[in-house]
């Protein structure tokens, strides 16, 4: 019987991936439901809307799966879990009967509450599908707007200016990408969208999509009516955790799952973006949309599953690319209440959060190395106090 | 077209074809060289695609900018001269019949 895996994106990939790197030697079952060979998904609202290289952005080459004895079954809808029979069931009828079910099912794009989503014109991305779509599109663009200022909405943005398109975002928080950073990198990262030629506009949001047959522009919440001729939705995601509560899997915020990522049934873990899980550094319980989150949990999962368990302690990290900026983000800034921010000589800037004497996450912009060095701080067992940072003058590599 | 040839901390070797502008990581990527594990897919985020290049070849693809010896200082394998992230080294006609020495683990 072996392993099932439901969902083939990075998660799901990298469970089947590492299952066998750990020497796991039944079988693994990993089904798709896209028709495309497993891809990274990151690089869809950066490169790949520049170059379009679908070829670049495979996880794994095509030969990967039979060389690695995985079943990767693509155009593969999964309807049902039986927890009785240890079975699950596909949209045609198939089934696949398990030891360990893997759910990494990811999530889906929110769609907000507004009539005529479906208009031509109005676009999601998610799939390379939707980036190929996008693509083709873009040539005959000249005012784009994006409902939505987190990551997806900007990197969309900081390309669609590259190719001079006229872009505004609309975000409905008093700031852009608010529950991802600290006010501080907030502010820096408007102004050079902004000084880039993108129109931010914030608390307010989309209150009607205009157009007849096709997309003419979005009415917002405060009476203004701007015109366009393309509208991407980018106001965050939901979890895909339909499957796991049909099946009486305990479900909040998405798939809730131990410290060892199993679920309420211990025939089946979870991962990924679909999971709420214990994070161990901010000792809170989250979800996290992330490839670090993706990898680490499935590397814990696939070693549990070989039976060398280990406590996952994986500091979350995350980037963004958005015009010529590199925003990369290590640890968790909820709770931080006091920043202190660096501006390098290299032209970077680096952000400390802090929670009373504890630092709990460094945002840099265009600053890889320190953002290197604090993933390695704040991976540190016993962390790292702003009295410890500033008698170095903040040079973290002299706590290292 | 340029052959790159990858050996393992074993000593196996795989010869593979590579398109010129592509990047090492991308050729081992679409070859299925599973020992560069290439977590951010070429962003320069993380530093899991470390190799060394062979002394042979080490002068022409030359050594590590200061950007990259700062990831290059989280690679979870003895970090060496001839150490490059391979996502930063592009294939050229130059490079043909390079050989490129993969560390025994990127995390």
């Amino acid at each position: 019987m072996g392993v099932v895996i439901i969902g083939a994106g990075q998660a799901g990939v990298q469970v089947a991936q590492s299952l066998r790197q750990e020497g796991f030697e039944d079988s693994i079952a990993l089904l798709g439901e896209e028709l495309d060979l497993p891809y990274m998904r990151p690089p869809l609202s950066k490169g790949f809307i520049a170059d379009g290289n679908a070829a670049k952005i495979s996880l794994k080459p095509e030969g990967f799966y039979a060389k690695s004895n995985i079943e990767f079954l693509r155009n593969t809808k999964v309807v049902s879990i039986d927890r009785t029979e240890q079975i699950v069931v596909a949209l045609d009828g198939r089934q696949f009967p398990y030891d360990h079910l893997v759910l990494a099912t990811g999530s889906r794009n929110a769609a907000p509450p507004v009539e005529n989503l479906d208009l031509d014109g109005v676009v999601f991305l998610r799939t390379l599908q939707d980036a190929i779509k996008i693509r083709e599109r873009l040539d005959h663009v000249q005012n784009a707007i994006v409902i939505g200022g987190g990551f997806i909405g900007l990197e969309f943005a900081g390309m669609a200016r590259k190719r001079g398109i006229r872009v505004t975002i609309v975000e409905a928080m008093s700031r852009i990408m608010a529950r991802a950073v600290t006010q501080e990198t907030s502010e820096r990262v408007a102004q050079t969208h902004q000084q880039n030629g993108v129109r931010i506009l914030t608390d307010r949001y989309a209150s009607a999509i205009l157009g007849e047959d096709r997309v003419s522009g979005v009415a917002l919440s405060d009476g203004t009516v701007i015109a366009g001729d393309l509208v991407l939705v980018a106001a965050g995601v939901k979890p895909n955790s339909e499957l796991a509560l049909d099946a009486g899997l305990h479900v909040s915020n998405g798939i809730e799952v131990d410290e060892q990522f199993l679920t309420s049934d211990a025939s089946i873990s979870a991962l990924g973006d679909c999971c709420c899980f214990p994070e161990p550094t901010s000792n809170s319980r989250t979800r996290l949309e992330s490839v670090q989150a993706a990898t680490d949990q499935a590397r814990a999962i696939a070693r549990r599953l070989c039976g060398r368990p280990e406590p996952y302690q994986a500091l979350p990290w995350f980037w963004s690319d958005q015009g010529d900026q590199k925003l990369q983000i290590a640890g968790l800034f909820t709770g931080a209440d006091s920043v202190e921010v660096l501006e390098r000589d290299t032209g970077g800037t680096t952000i400390f959060c802090f929670a009373g004497d504890n630092l709990i996450a460094v945002e840099t912009i265009n600053s890889p190395g320190d953002h290197m060095a604090a993933r390695k701080l704040l991976s540190k067992p016993r962390g790292t106090t702003k009295s410890a940072l500033s008698s170095v003058q903040y040079a973290m590599r002299d706590l290292l | 077209m340029t052959k790159i040839a990858f050996v393992t901390a074993g000593g196996s070797k795989t010869e593979v074809p590579a398109q010129d502008g592509d990047s090492l990581m991308q050729v081992a990527l679409e070859h299925g060289i599973e020992e560069i594990t290439a977590e951010c897919g070429g962003a320069m985020m993380c530093s899991t695609c470390h190799v060394y290049i062979d002394d042979a070849w080490f002068a022409k693809v030359g050594a590590a900018p200061e950007e990259e010896l700062d990831l290059l200082g989280f690679a979870s394998c003895e970090v060496r001269d001839n150490s490059r992230l391979s996502c930063q080294v592009k294939v050229s006609s130059e490079l043909d019949g390079m050989v490129v020495h993969l560390p025994e683990s990127q995390v």
